[in-house]
Formats: structure tokens, C-alpha cells, sequence
């Protein structure tokens, strides 16, 4: 093909450079500079798409990001493939394959056009009334039609595969954040720039410029200078200042609280495979915190809404301009201007300059601008005053348009004609793009002239300039813009004197002299009107009547029941005149009616892009210790603890997970084994108030712990439950070591220092996390001590010299150390506290010395086991934030005496010394084989009975013991600690329960004899 | 009320759908009503529904200060699911769970009730043990639940990720067959139309200023329209349930929060149930139009904007990157928030007050949405006989005295 709808000499694309890419599998001619559409159009195509519920026909309506419906799938590949491209927004590459999408088998021949035929009993919102099943069919309902109408909705389709490309998040901040190039927005980043702040210039497109580049180039100049030259300086300038960032291909999404601006920016979509550098991202995510914002976003054309003026061929009277000075296309052979509004006819006067034919102007209004008709008439355009489209003809493309007068009342007159066209320009007028001045909490306010809504009060520190702010001169523009870089400079605190403004010179038109018309009359009943008001979802000025009158009159109503702009576009273009229509119905003004909440993102922002760099290995840090590599070595098998990876078994080779479990616990309690406990939490705390503090946050006595010793306690939250445990040891009268679990060694540190810094700002304490300051290898079993005497020096292993509950200072090879005694298997055993970075050298000095003695290197998964064979607790698995000291029988931590401490006051309240609370007990399965599953529930007899079943508790841990060759488990069973003995029964899903027998929890006490 | 069916909606079509009845009346204030409930969100009309249709209260009225359906019920994620961990509250949300069944046929009014199933995901052995436990609890109580491994998992939700080199890989999950999602709109303007019919007067557009009491008991209330007589008072002002209880020195244990969600652009069916994670933070669905529904946790600064900071949402996408690395190109289409009440066991607030004649109902959290019926229907009964219900028992604001917690934490669909 030729590009037939080319223009010689227009247009700002390369010409020199000529790309392809392929529509529907026909290969498709363009160049670069080029988007998907107007290369299309270049082409004579102008329908790409179907719309969402009636499966109509979709065309090239707007220019650029304002399109409705014009929407295609990029790619084949299933990693790689994007549904829902708006094909005026896509640059075109070689290599570049789009296709039509939610139409079957293919984009002129879709079935889904029966809807369409059937589409008078599909108005908005009649799936409300009806597949809801019947008295006679109840099988008739939502489940049965579910599937059919999910598989006829939806657009494009998603990828199958992951995403293979990669995503970044930047922080940034700036004094002046510009949003959009055009002239107000280049103006103002100038003028801020000039005062040396730091400003960031965001321009949506691939070109600086904004409206300029859609102008007639000979019809404008500024201070003398042709548009294009005028850009030219601006970026010149702009380049001169190195605080200047300007970012094009990059979209301002989200207006946030506190000027915090999301920006979005295209890296290389828009490059061929081979120009794509693979050290960047493909989209990248600038979070920027701006101190003033300037929003220059400029205006958005609304179309008219008429009958039949979906059909592909009607598009935005600016879009055809853009089209034609932008990208040397002129869309239609012969073009039909349709308006309410002086701007649509630069178009008709833009064609004309390029050589194409007008059909005319078809204008609503009765009163003309004398000058512009004057220069219709010299350019011999036919001139349609007071009148209306009424009806448009063309399958896949208009031929044709049906013209009637209108009578004073604004009522169809008299008989329909009809004037052959390819093309119908159309312009409704111009909302100021507010979308990010009321994302940011601004306030609207109506402008009568505009017939729209305009920044009023503002809510965050911005302001707005240009066609956003409703102002449509471009010498006004270029005021309104410098103005707002200069305030915007100041009002960050820098000083920057105003200059001479470059004087405008234009022969375009720049009056409006709008008069609304929200819906043009057709002379045709309502239902066999067909007005859209939203191309994309399929809403009709009917469907916009019927939902006011069956009373869903509030504006979110309305726009619920009847989907409108709720598509991609968000109603861009079409949600003012949906104000209107519905303003109408009601009788009332459009600002009484309101507007509906312009939402975050002002456009579709990728899933991938927000997630940034924090995805697959980078989710989340993944934490090891310093002995992380040694485990890796032994290819121990891991869990996931928090944000730690903790090493879990140390299978040999051909070894069973359980097997290894299994031997790993036998080892450290017949001969010895270590443990890495590194991931503890460890806090430190001084301060001369350090002892009251802790009297306050655990619950037993602090006041005497001397220094040297170690002591275990619980804390719990403020409704009496325990929340965490462990052991803290006292350094000196006002230093302590605190350890916490591993888990909530976060938590833990965030509610003390909660706790000082709000409730008791008067103790003189302080904390420091030191968990990866220390690592800390545990060495237990009845070789411990032989071992840990032949690494540390300085310390004198006799018990009577270390106690247990006890710690001391040594050295290791000159290193020095910290040793508690403490154990949470039972067994003796020392948890040596190393500076981190020696933890490995420790850790292998330990598994050397320990080779003769058998020390083995056990997991958590071991560790578990050991510590519920002598009945020790987990906090988080044998509690649930349900359960107090006393439901775990642990009273003897609960200081009766002290002072107040977290959670007290919650202990005595009467459903907390209930008598018939679950408690934790041991309990052995009378099959000793047999290892009930973690989480069972436990019965009262021996058959389950039909639910609800009455539940006496749960399993919290169990396990098969090594040590005692039989299964043990814990359990939080109702008045646990009186049913001593008792025998109660596991659930089993498929299985008949399992008994058990009641026994005291210390497996290595004992429990396991009386129960035998 | 004219009846909704296939074949009205010919009739209508065929004459131009210019004989709809209105969906609700638009009445002006009465100068007294035998109980006022404050708040036209799904649970307060649900609440007026079963009051009229059950109790025979059809004096009354649903007063609201915007539209109805505005607050949270027009902004959640309408995920439907009964599998919690305690009696008390597998008792709630599974008389909810019954009562959705059917409602769009009693309603006559298509709520898009899709018990496609509800998966909730488990990450690492403790999730597991937690997870396990409640499938049994479910069962025991006559919940549906089951246990999937990571397999299976795979195979009732081929488009989710479980390779195990993911930094939190999939272990395995449970599946509520008969959870899903429903059209909360639908809902919303289901109940207010049926309980209008009933005679309720739904008055929007009308705040509610002030309570008034006499000597203890409610009198009456206040409103940007005028003063209305009542002597029954019902609060289901979610968002804002502190707020009203203070209105007559009524200190509740509620944090209000701001809790967003998302949608993306629609596209064909790809994901077939409701997949939720509290280790990978997110839960997901896909709406009948096509879009990825897409929620996770709160915003953690207390207020009453409705709306909330980017971080939430990029971490959010982060994680549903972890679980669907192929949803990584598609694009956020609308992101929104909500506020939540939040009571410290992350249980609801269904009772009696200090006042009499006024009742709250409210701190349903992140996870109201499901209770909707059920909410209503034993609030109702509450209302009407001045007593809880079994059901509503437990949530009496007195638990917060006496400890009776109903401690939910684990069962929400994400920590908070």
C-alpha cells in the first residue's frame, strides 16, 4: 500500500525512515514518528476494534491518550503478549505485530455482533433482572450463565507465561514538578528553571511541544518564531540547567497526599527488538516527592453525542488536526465537520490549507462568528447553521451523514439529508484535564463558557496553567504557564525575576463560543436512538435516562449501574457529557449532579512497573546468618522463618528428611549437637530505669536478677495473652540482654519502644536491636561441655563455677566471647555469642573440635522436637493470641507481687479466670506409631459425630520422639491441666479418631512412665 | 414492585424500557419511625430488609448521608468465604454463607452470586500447621473446607505460580468450594429495593447530626432533614462506627484505617477462583467484566480519607508478581480506598449498648463484605427483640470487659 491518506510535507514523522509492522497479519506501512493509528490511517483503516457488550464496530476517535475504544493486542509471544494498546499512544518499530481483540473469528466478522442485533433487551444494568434463577428452574442462575458472559467479556487477552522483562522504581525529589510540555507547561519549566531549582518536566508523548505540534506550522509564531523553532529553544534552554530533568514517553499517574506524584515512564516499548539496551528496564516507576507541582495537562475534546456516532469514521475534530499537522494524515477523503463550538472549525480551515475536501461544517449553533464563516466561504466550505446530524450510515466505515435542521426549541425540523463523507470531525467542546488537580483533593468548580468543570480551590501545593485550567488563547497560555513557573520557583524558596513574554501572532481560531448541547435531537423515539455517550463499554444517553428513571439518579449510581467510564479510558471523554445527559434527565445542572471521583491511576499503569525491582529474589531480603554458606554447603534444607531462611535438617546423602530429623535429635541429646541460633532476637537495653522497664513488660520479677545471670519471661499484650518469650540476661545493674523469638524480634522491638516513647517517656532506658551483631552457635548434649572447654578460653565450664542460668565472658582463639548456659532442649548447653563476622570461624572451630565427640549439626525442624520432648513451649504454634500464662500452666512466670506490667490488668477479668479454659497438656496417642497431625481437633468420644462437633482443642505440636521411641504431642485441650490421665480423641478427616491419653507436657519427666 | 425475569425484561424491550418500576421510592422524612438505622450500606439494609420482612418492622427507615452502596459495600473486594477458625465466628459468616445462597431469587434481584471457591494459601510451616488446624475446626463445625497440597492447588488454579524458587513458594493452601464473589452493587440495591417494598423508606442524602436520648433510652435522632422520633436507634456506619457511638459518649475499641484495593484493565477469563495469601500479602479474583480485582492490608496511619499511600500498592503488586508472575504486563486500570474498622480481636461489633435503644453494629475490619446477610439478619433480631441471638452473643461489647475475645487475627485474610 501507498499511504494514500498521506499528506505531502506535513507532519513532524521521519520521512526518510520508513517502518512496517503488521495489523491483523497484513503488513502495514508507515514511518517512524508514526503510532499505530496514524499509520493505520495513513492506510485508509480506521476500524480497529470492537466495543465491549454489543460488539459494534470501533474506530480511531481521538489522537492520543484520550482514545476510547480504539485498543489492540501487541505480540504473539505468551510471555510477552499486551492486551488492551491504545493504537494512538503506540509508537510504531519494525518488528511490531498488533492485533484486533475481544472479536471472533475476526475483527469484520465477529458473532459477538448478535448482541448487538438483540441489543433493545440489553440495556444497562439487565443482568440485574434476570439469570437469578426462578422458583420452577432454580438451576437457571448465576452459575449456570456465568461462564458465558465471562468469556464474552473482557478485552484483550493476558499473558500465559512470565513476564520476561524487567521493571524499576527511582525516587526522586524536585522544587518544581511540570506536568505536560505543551506550551504552558514548557513555559513554566522554563521560568522555574531560570531560578536554578530542581525541576522535573514530564511529557506523556515522544515530543516536547503538547498542542503546538498539532497546529497549522505556518498559521502560528511565538516572539517570531515558528512553533517548532519556539520548542526548539524552550529544550534548548532547559538543557542549559543541569537541576533540569525532562522525561518524555513518562505519564504523571497519581496525585497523592503531600505532593507525592507517581510518574510513569516507557523505556522501550516503543524501540525495536534490536535498540532495546538490556541494562534498562522496560518501564520504570519515578515516585516523586515534588515541593510545588505545576499541572499543564491541557484540555480534552469532548465529541457530540448523536445518533449513531459510533460507527468508525467519527472522530474528535482536534484528533483530526493532530492527525493531519502532527503526522501528515489526513484521515478522510472527504470530511463533515459536526460542532457545537467555534474550535472544530480550524480544523475544516487546517484541511483546506492541506489540499483536502470538507463536506461542510455542520454547526448547532444560530449564531455564527461573522469572520470564521467569512473565511468558509472563502475557502468554500458549505456552511450548516442551526443544524444536526441526526443519523450516520457506513458498516465498518461511515459513507454517509443525515443532516436535519433545528427549530428555535433545538427540535428536529423538517425532512433529513443526507451528505456523503468518509469522515465526520467532531468537537463537543474542551474539558480542562483536571484528572490530577482533583486526584490531589482540589476542588472543581463549573465555567459556564466551557460548559465544564475547571480547577477551583486548591487542596496541595499546585497550581494549573494553560488549557487544564480552562484557558484556550495561546498568549494566554504561555502567560498562565510562565506565571506558574515563576510562583512555583518562589514558593520553593527561590528567587527568580519575571522576563518579557515572546508576543503570539495567530490566525487560528481561538474563541470558543460554546453552546452545550448534550445530546443532539435525533427526531427518533429513545430506543431507536443509538447516541453513545461511552464508546468503549457501550453506554447510551438511553441507558443514562433509564437508569434515572428507575431511580439510580445519583451520579455514582448512574455511572454503576450503567458502566459508564468505567472502561479503560475512564470515561475521558465521555464522562462530561454523561454529566450532562444525566443533568438533563433530572432536571437539574451539571454541577448539581456532580462528578463521579477521578481515581489514581490518570492512566492504566503496569502491574509489573508498580512491583518495581521487588520481585522473585528481590520480593522480600532474605536474610542468613553468618553461617548461611556453611549450611548450603552441607545441603541442609531450608525453611522460611520471617524474613530469615533458616537451615531446617542436614540430610546425608540418601537420607530421608525425617530420617535426618530423627538423628539429629538423638545425637544432641545422647552425645552432643549445635545448632545455629543467630536469628534470635537480641535487644539491647540500658538505662538506670532498665529494671523497672523490664518489671513492666514481662511478667515476672526483674528487680533482683543480679549481674551474671540469666533469667526466662513472658510478655504479653495488653489483653493478657502471651505475645512473646525469652530469655534476658543481666549484664550489670543497668544493662540487660534481651532475646526474643525469632519472629518477633521485629514486633517486639517496635511495641517496647512504642511503649517508652509513649506510655512511660520518663524511664531512663534505651534499646538497640543487636541480632546481627552477634551470631550465636548453641552446643548441647552430654558432650557439651568437653567441647565448648576445648574452643573457649577463660571460662571455667564447671557447673558449680557456670551455673545454669548463668553467663560469662571468654575468648575464642583471642576472640571475644559471650556464653549463656541456658537450654531450650533440656539438655546442657551453651549458646556462644561471637561479633558476626567471626560466626563461621567459630561455628567450624565448634564442628572441629567436636568431630571426635560426635557433635552433630541439627535444624529447627530437630530443634523443635528437642524442646517439645521436655515440653517447652513455641510461641506462635503452641499459642494463638488466645492463650494466657495460666492456659499454658506457666503461672509460675506470672509475678504475683510486682508492680503493673503489660497485660495484667487483663488476667483477672472474668473470662480470663474462667475454670473451663483450654490448657496446654501433653498427649500420647495410644498407638504409639502413631503422630497425629499438627492442627487435629480433639473430641470427647471415641466416633466423630455429624457437625457441628463439639471441639475440646487442638494439636498444637507433635512429633515422633527418638529419645523415647514413641510418639508425644502438645495440645491446648478444655480444663486441660484437670483432665490428667483422661482419654480423648483426634479427629481425622476419613478416618475413625485416634485416642490419646492426658499427660503432663514434660515428655522427659514423668509423663511418659504414668502414662505406660 | 414489578417483578424482574427474562421475560419482563422482552416485555420492557420491546416497548422501550419505559416501564421499569423505580428501584426504591424517594420519600420525604416521617416525623417518627418505630426503629431509624444509620447507615445504607449493604449490612444496614440487610439489616431493614430482615426487620421488615421478618419482624414486621416496616416503619422504619434507613437514613444515609450520601448514596447507598457508597462506603464500604461499594468498595470491597466481594470475596464471599465462611472457613474461620473460632465457633463463634464459623457461626456468623456461615448463616451469611447460607443466606447468599438464593438471595439474588428472594431478592429478585441478580446479585451474581459465584461460588467459584476461595483459596487461601499457605507459605511456610507455621501457615500450614495454622491452616490445617482451621480445615478441621471448618469440618467439625459444618464448614466447607478442604486441604490442598501445592499440586493441587496447581490444578483447581492453573494460572498461579508454584515453582518452588519463588522467595515464599507455595506449599499448599485450603479451598472453600462454596466461597466466592457476588456484584456488590447489586447487593446493595437488591436489599434496598426489597426492604422499599417492604415499606422501609430509604432517605439518602441525609446526615445524621446528633442522637437523641431521654433519661438513658434513645428519643430520636437529629439529621441534616430534620428531626426524626424513633425510640430504636441501629448504627452500621462502617468507617465511622467511633464516630457514632461518641455521639453519645460511647468509647468504643475501633481503629479506623484506610484500606485500598485495585482493579485492572479487563481482559478474557484467565483466573477462575479467589486465591488469597497472608505470608505473600495479597488476594485476587477476576470480576465478570473481565478485571483482576486485587486487594491486601491496611494502610497503617489511622484516618478517615478514604484513600490511601502508593507504597501499599506497590507492594502489593510485588507480591501478586510472586504468585502470577504472568499478570506482571497487565495494567492497573482504578485503585480506590476505603476505611475500616478495626477492633483489636479483629472481630465485629454486633450489641447492645450502655443507651437504650441503641444498637451498634460494626468493626467488621477488612472482611464485612461476606457477613453482609448474616450481619443483617441477626441484627434485625437483635434490634427487634431488644436480645441477642446466639449468633450475635459473642459480639457483644462486653467481651471487651470480661476478655470473651473472639480472636480472629489468624483467620483474616491478611495480618493486620
Amino acid at each position: 500500500m501507498s499511504q494514500p491518506y498521506r499528506i505531502p510535507g506535513r507532519g513532524l514523522i521521519n520521512r526518510d525512515r520508513s517502518v512496517s509492522f503488521t495489523f491483523d497479519g497484513r503488513e502495514i506501512p508507515g514511518y517512524e514518528g508514526d503510532t499505530i493509528a496514524s499509520a493505520l490511517l495513513a492506510n485508509g483503516e480506521i476500524m480497529v476494534g470492537r466495543s465491549f457488550k454489543y460488539h459494534r464496530p470501533r474506530g480511531i476517535v481521538g489522537a492520543g491518550g484520550d482514545d476510547p475504544a480504539a485498543m489492540v493486542q501487541i505480540g504473539s509471544d505468551p510471555a510477552s503478549t499486551d492486551p488492551n494498546v491504545m493504537v494512538t499512544t503506540r509508537e510504531i518499530h519494525a518488528g511490531l505485530e498488533a492485533r484486533s481483540q475481544n472479536c471472533w473469528p475476526s475483527l469484520k466478522h465477529d458473532v459477538g455482533v448478535l448482541n448487538d442485533v438483540f441489543m433493545r433487551f440489553f440495556p444497562a444494568g439487565f443482568y440485574y433482572k434476570t439469570f437469578m434463577g426462578s422458583d420452577r428452574f432454580r438451576w437457571l442462575n448465576w452459575m449456570t450463565f456465568e461462564p458465558f458472559i465471562r468469556r464474552a467479556a473482557g478485552l484483550g487477552k493476558s499473558p500465559t507465561k512470565p513476564d520476561p522483562d524487567s521493571y524499576e522504581s527511582v525516587n526522586r525529589h524536585c522544587d518544581v514538578l511540570v506536568i505536560g510540555a505543551g506550551p504552558a507547561g514548557l513555559a513554566a519549566a522554563a521560568n522555574a528553571a531560570r531560578s536554578g531549582a530542581r525541576v522535573i518536566l514530564v511529557e506523556e508523548t515522544d515530543r516536547l511541544g503538547g498542542s503546538l505540534n498539532a497546529t497549522d506550522p505556518d498559521g502560528t509564531t511565538i516572539g517570531g518564531k515558528a512553533p517548532a523553532d519556539w520548542i526548539a529553544d524552550q529544550t534548548a534552554k532547559l538543557a542549559e540547567h543541569p537541576e533540569v530533568t525532562v522525561l518524555t514517553q513518562t505519564t504523571a499517574f497519581g496525585y497523592y497526599a503531600m505532593n507525592f506524584v507517581g510518574l510513569i515512564e516507557r523505556v522501550k516499548d516503543h524501540l525495536p527488538e534490536h535498540r532495546r539496551d538490556r541494562r534498562q528496564p522496560r518501564q520504570r516507576v519515578w515516585r516523586v516527592r515534588a515541593k510545588q507541582v505545576v499541572l499543564a495537562t491541557g484540555a480534552i475534546e469532548r465529541p457530540l453525542v448523536f445518533n449513531e456516532n459510533d460507527r468508525p469514521g467519527i472522530m474528535l475534530a482536534g484528533a483530526v488536526r493532530t492527525f493531519l499537522n502532527r503526522y501528515g494524515v489526513l484521515a478522510g477523503k472527504r470530511v463533515l465537520i459536526f460542532t457545537n463550538n467555534d474550535s472544530a472549525w480550524q480544523t475544516a480551515f487546517d484541511i483546506r490549507a492541506a489540499g483536502g475536501e470538507v463536506a461542510g461544517i455542520v454547526d448547532l449553533r444560530r449564531e455564527l462568528n461573522e469572520a470564521m464563516a467569512l473565511r468558509a466561504l472563502k475557502a468554500g466550505i458549505a456552511v450548516y447553521p442551526r443544524t444536526a446530524i441526526v443519523g450516520t450510515h457506513g458498516r465498518h466505515r461511515i459513507d454517509s451523514a443525515f443532516v436535519s435542521s433545528l427549530d428555535d426549541n433545538g427540535n428536529v425540523r423538517g425532512s433529513r439529508s443526507r451528505i456523503e463523507c468518509d469522515l465526520i470531525a467532531v468537537s463537543g467542546g474542551w474539558n480542562p484535564n483536571v484528572a490530577l488537580f482533583a486526584q490531589s483533593r482540589g476542588k472543581l468548580k463549573w465555567d459556564e463558557e466551557l460548559a465544564s468543570f475547571r480547577p477551583g480551590l486548591s487542596w496541595q501545593q499546585e497550581r494549573s496553567a494553560g488549557a487544564c485550567n480552562g484557558t484556550l488563547e495561546l498568549q494566554e497560555v504561555l502567560a498562565e504557564g510562565s506565571k506558574a513557573g515563576l510562583e512555583a520557583a518562589r514558593a520553593a524558596d527561590f528567587t527568580v525575576r519575571a522576563i518579557r513574554q515572546p508576543e503570539v501572532r495567530t490566525d487560528a481560531v481561538e474563541t470558543l463560543n460554546l453552546v452545550p448541547v448534550w445530546q443532539v435531537p435525533s427526531g427518533l423515539p429513545r430506543e431507536k436512538t443509538k447516541a453513545f455517550v461511552d464508546l468503549q463499554d457501550d453506554v447510551k444517553a438511553s441507558d443514562l435516562q433509564l437508569a434515572t428513571e428507575e431511580g439510580y439518579d445519583s451520579v455514582e449510581h448512574t455511572k454503576r449501574y450503567t458502566t459508564q467510564g468505567m472502561g479503560t479510558d475512564q470515561g475521558k471523554i465521555s464522562n462530561v457529557n454523561a454529566f450532562g445527559i444525566m443533568a438533563e434527565a433530572r432536571g437539574i445542572t451539571v454541577p448539581e449532579v456532580g462528578t463521579t471521583t477521578f481515581r489514581q491511576p490518570y492512566r492504566p499503569v503496569t502491574i509489573g512497573a508498580l512491583g518495581g525491582q521487588h520481585v522473585g529474589a528481590h520480593f522480600m531480603p532474605r536474610r542468613g546468618t553468618p553461617m548461611h554458606a556453611w549450611h548450603l554447603e552441607q545441603k541442609a534444607i531450608f525453611e522460611p522463618v520471617g524474613d530469615w531462611l533458616r537451615a531446617r535438617a542436614y540430610p546425608k546423602p540418601g537420607e530421608s528428611f525425617h530420617d535426618a530429623v530423627q538423628r539429629e535429635a538423638k545425637a544432641a541429646r545422647t552425645t552432643a549437637g549445635i545448632l545455629d541460633a543467630t536469628t534470635l532476637g537480641k535487644i539491647d537495653i540500658r538505662g538506670k530505669d532498665a529494671r523497672t522497664f523490664l518489671n513492666r513488660v514481662y511478667t515476672n520479677a526483674w528487680s533482683k536478677l543480679a549481674p551474671g545471670r540469666c533469667r526466662y519471661g513472658l510478655m504479653l499484650g495488653e489483653d493478657g495473652m502471651v505475645s512473646d518469650d525469652g530469655v534476658t540476661a543481666c549484664i550489670a545493674d543497668d544493662h540487660f540482654h534481651m532475646t526474643t523469638t525469632t519472629g518477633g524480634a521485629a514486633s517486639v522491638l517496635q511495641k517496647l519502644e512504642d511503649y517508652l516513647q509513649t506510655e512511660w517517656p520518663d524511664l531512663d532506658v534505651w534499646l538497640t536491636t543487636v541480632t546481627e551483631q552477634w551470631a550465636v552457635a548453641a552446643v548441647c548434649g552430654p558432650k557439651a561441655e568437653e567441647i565448648v572447654a576445648s574452643v573457649v578460653e577463660g571460662i571455667d565450664l564447671d557447673p558449680e563455677e557456670f551455673p545454669f542460668m548463668t553467663w560469662q565472658d571468654g575468648t575464642v582463639g583471642g576472640i571475644p566471647v559471650r556464653v549463656f548456659r541456658v537450654s531450650f532442649t533440656g539438655e546442657t548447653s551453651y549458646e556462644i555469642n561471637i561479633p558476626a563476622t567471626y560466626g563461621r570461624w567459630l561455628w567450624e572451630e565448634l564442628i572441629a573440635a567436636g568431630k571426635p565427640h560426635g557433635l552433630t549439626p541439627y535444624g529447627t525442624e530437630a530443634m523443635h522436637l528437642l524442646r517439645a520432648e521436655k515440653g517447652f513451649i513455641i510461641v506462635g504454634q503452641e499459642t494463638d493470641g488466645t492463650v494466657t500464662p495460666g492456659d499454658l500452666r506457666m503461672d509460675w512466670a506470672v509475678a504475683k507481687k510486682k508492680g503493673d506490667f503489660i497485660g495484667k490488668r487483663s488476667l483477672s477479668r472474668s473470662d480470663t479466670v474462667r475454670d473451663d479454659r483450654k490448657q496446654l497438656v501433653g498427649l500420647l496417642t495410644v498407638d504409639g506409631d502413631h503422630v497425629p497431625m499438627e492442627g487435629a481437633q480433639i473430641i470427647g468420644t471415641p466416633e466423630e459425630p455429624a457437625p457441628p462437633v463439639p471441639m475440646l482443642g487442638h494439636v498444637t505440636s507433635a512429633y515422633f520422639s527418638p529419645n523415647l521411641g514413641r510418639s508425644i504431642a502438645m495440645a491446648m485441650v478444655k480444663r486441660g491441666g484437670q483432665r490428667m490421665g483422661e482419654t480423648v480423641w483426634i479427629a481425622r478427616l476419613g478416618d475413625k479418631p485416634v485416642p490419646a491419653k492426658i499427660v503432663h507436657y514434660d515428655f522427659l519427666g514423668d509423663a511418659v512412665g504414668e502414662a505406660a | 414492585m414489578k417483578r424482574y425475569s427474562a421475560l419482563e425484561l422482552i416485555r420492557q424491550g420491546l416497548g422501550g424500557h419505559r416501564g421499569w418500576d423505580r428501584v426504591w421510592r424517594k420519600p420525604e422524612p416521617k416525623p417518627s419511625y418505630d426503629a431509624v438505622i444509620i447507615g445504607g450500606g449493604g449490612h444496614g439494609l440487610a439489616t431493614a430488609y430482615y426487620l421488615a420482612k421478618l419482624h414486621g418492622m416496616t416503619n422504619i427507615a434507613v437514613v444515609e448521608k450520601g448514596w447507598i452502596g457508597g462506603g464500604n459495600s461499594g468498595r470491597n473486594t466481594t470475596i464471599i468465604r465462611s472457613n474461620y477458625l473460632f465457633d463463634e465466628s464459623a457461626a456468623i459468616y456461615n448463616h451469611a454463607l447460607n443466606l447468599w445462597n438464593g438471595l439474588g431469587q428472594e431478592l429478585n434481584f441478580n446479585i451474581m452470586m459465584s461460588h467459584r471457591g476461595v483459596l487461601n494459601l499457605a507459605h511456610d510451616e507455621g501457615e500450614m500447621r495454622q491452616l490445617k488446624r482451621r480445615v478441621e475446626a471448618n469440618r467439625l463445625n459444618g464448614v466447607d473446607s478442604e486441604w490442598l497440597d501445592a499440586k493441587e492447588v496447581k490444578n483447581f488454579c492453573p494460572s498461579i505460580n508454584i515453582s518452588g524458587d519463588i522467595r515464599y513458594p507455595v506449599l499448599g493452601g485450603t479451598l472453600q468450594r462454596s466461597g466466592g464473589v457476588n456484584r456488590h452493587d447489586g447487593v446493595v440495591w437488591g436489599y434496598a429495593r426489597a426492604a422499599d417494598a417492604l415499606g422501609v423508606d430509604i432517605l439518602q442524602q441525609t446526615e445524621v447530626t446528633g442522637i437523641l436520648t431521654e433519661a438513658g433510652e434513645v428519643t430520636g435522632i437529629e439529621t441534616t432533614r430534620g428531626t426524626i422520633r424513633t425510640p430504636k436507634v441501629a448504627s452500621v456506619t462502617a468507617g465511622h462506627t467511633s464516630v457514632m457511638a461518641s455521639m453519645l459518649d460511647i468509647r468504643l475499641p475501633v481503629e479506623s484505617h484506610p484500606l485500598q484495593a485495585l482493579v485492572s484493565e479487563p481482559i478474557k477469563p484467565i483466573l477462575n477462583c479467589v486465591v488469597m495469601s497472608n505470608a505473600v500479602h495479597v488476594y485476587c479474583s477476576q470480576s465478570d467484566k473481565g478485571e483482576l480485582v486485587i486487594g491486601a492490608g491496611i494502610d497503617a496511619q489511622l484516618s478517615y480519607t478514604q484513600r490511601g499511600n502508593l507504597d501499599i500498592i506497590e507492594h502489593q503488586m510485588a507480591s501478586l508478581m510472586e504468585l502470577f508472575p504472568i499478570f506482571s504486563r497487565l495494567r492497573m486500570m482504578r485503585q480506590w480506598g476505603g476505611i475500616v474498622d478495626v477492633c483489636p480481636d479483629a472481630s465485629p461489633i454486633i450489641s447492645k449498648t450502655p443507651v437504650k435503644g441503641f444498637y451498634v453494629n460494626g468493626g467488621w475490619g477488612t472482611g464485612g463484605w461476606k457477613a453482609t446477610p448474616g450481619s443483617g439478619h441477626v441484627f434485625a433480631d437483635l434490634i427487634a427483640k431488644d436480645e441477642p441471638n446466639r449468633i450475635a452473643a459473642p459480639f457483644a461489647i462486653d467481651r471487651f470487659t470480661t476478655g470473651a475475645l473472639v480472636a480472629e487475627h489468624g483467620a483474616a485474610a491478611v495480618a493486620h
